[in-house]
């Protein structure tokens, strides 16, 4: 509790009811902005990646959020559009180069087939875990009511057609809807 | 361990990880009537904090109890009138 004021010259006591006064008018403003405010959080993920691992993030927190009831934004561009495309979808990649974390030296991952080689020992241990796969994860989020968006510029870069992507994806999306979307939303994060 | 509550629902999970036990659990509560309670097992040792998580952060539910037993963890949630 907040006692008077010390370097207050006035009377103790007249200080403190004005606090109390205030704290009290305060815990209603905060009391009538909670009730306006009684709309549900947003998130906006940017989803840039294609590689096999990186999809799962962005897949897994608009999957969840979407079960807090959070209204959910993935605006999908450049590879992460791959996530949205039917048949890439399933044929996403993780890179054996590059990833100091993978047990194998550069060298050796940069010969042919190491790609598949690694994502085939990682689509197991996913399998092993009971993780969903990432075709399960983006019909749940669609499924769930996660707007998951194809930026339409990158589209036309990547040469992908409308048909191309999921049923349910919004397609030509495009940066300024993006922004709009992040400045809206409670949390904003880029994948 | 005072698991006497009226069980409307069991939802099985077990065997799956991170994100399905709470979104399978927003599912099967989505289906309850208010005061209902809904039965969640599952293996995701995740589950626990999770769940919890989830129901301190949705309207309409009231995670009751959450046991470790084990071999499963099991969690209980009420779905409350909205």
């Amino acid at each position: 509790m907040m006692g008077p004021d010390p370097t207050d010259g006035g009377d103790g006591a007249t200080t403190e009811a004005a606090l109390r006064e205030e704290v009290e008018a305060l815990r209603d403003r905060v009391e009538t902005l909670e009730t306006e405010n009684g709309e549900p959080k947003k998130l906006t993920i940017i989803a840039t990646q294609g590689t096999f691992d990186m999809a799962y993030p962005p897949l897994i927190l608009a999957s969840t959020a979407a079960a807090f009831g959070w209204d959910t934004v993935v605006f999908h561009t450049f590879w992460g559009l791959d996530i949205l495309h039917e048949e890439r979808s399933r044929e996403l990649k993780l890179s054996a180069v590059g990833n100091p974390n993978m047990p194998m030296p550069n060298a050796l991952a940069v010969l042919p087939g190491m790609d598949r080689l690694t994502t085939r020992m990682m689509e197991k241990r996913i399998a092993d875990n009971g993780t969903a796969t990432v075709e399960e994860l983006i019909e749940l989020s669609l499924d769930s009511g996660v707007d998951l968006q194809a930026c339409g510029m990158t589209a036309d870069l990547m040469g992908y057609e409308a048909d191309d992507f999921y049923d349910g994806v919004t397609l030509d999306v495009g940066a300024a809807t993006a922004l709009q979307h992040m400045a809206e939303s409670d949390v904003q994060l880029l994948v | 361990m005072s698991t006497n509550y009226d069980i409307a629902e069991t939802l099985d999970v077990t065997g799956e990880s991170c994100p399905m036990p709470v979104i399978k659990t927003k599912s099967a509560t989505d289906e309850l009537d208010a005061g209902e309670v809904l039965e969640v097992l599952a293996t995701d040792a995740g589950s626990m904090s999770d769940i919890d998580g989830w129901a301190a952060g949705t309207e309409g539910v009231e995670l009751l109890e959450q046991v470790d037993a084990g071999d499963v963890y099991k969690h209980y949630v009420r779905k409350t009138a909205r």
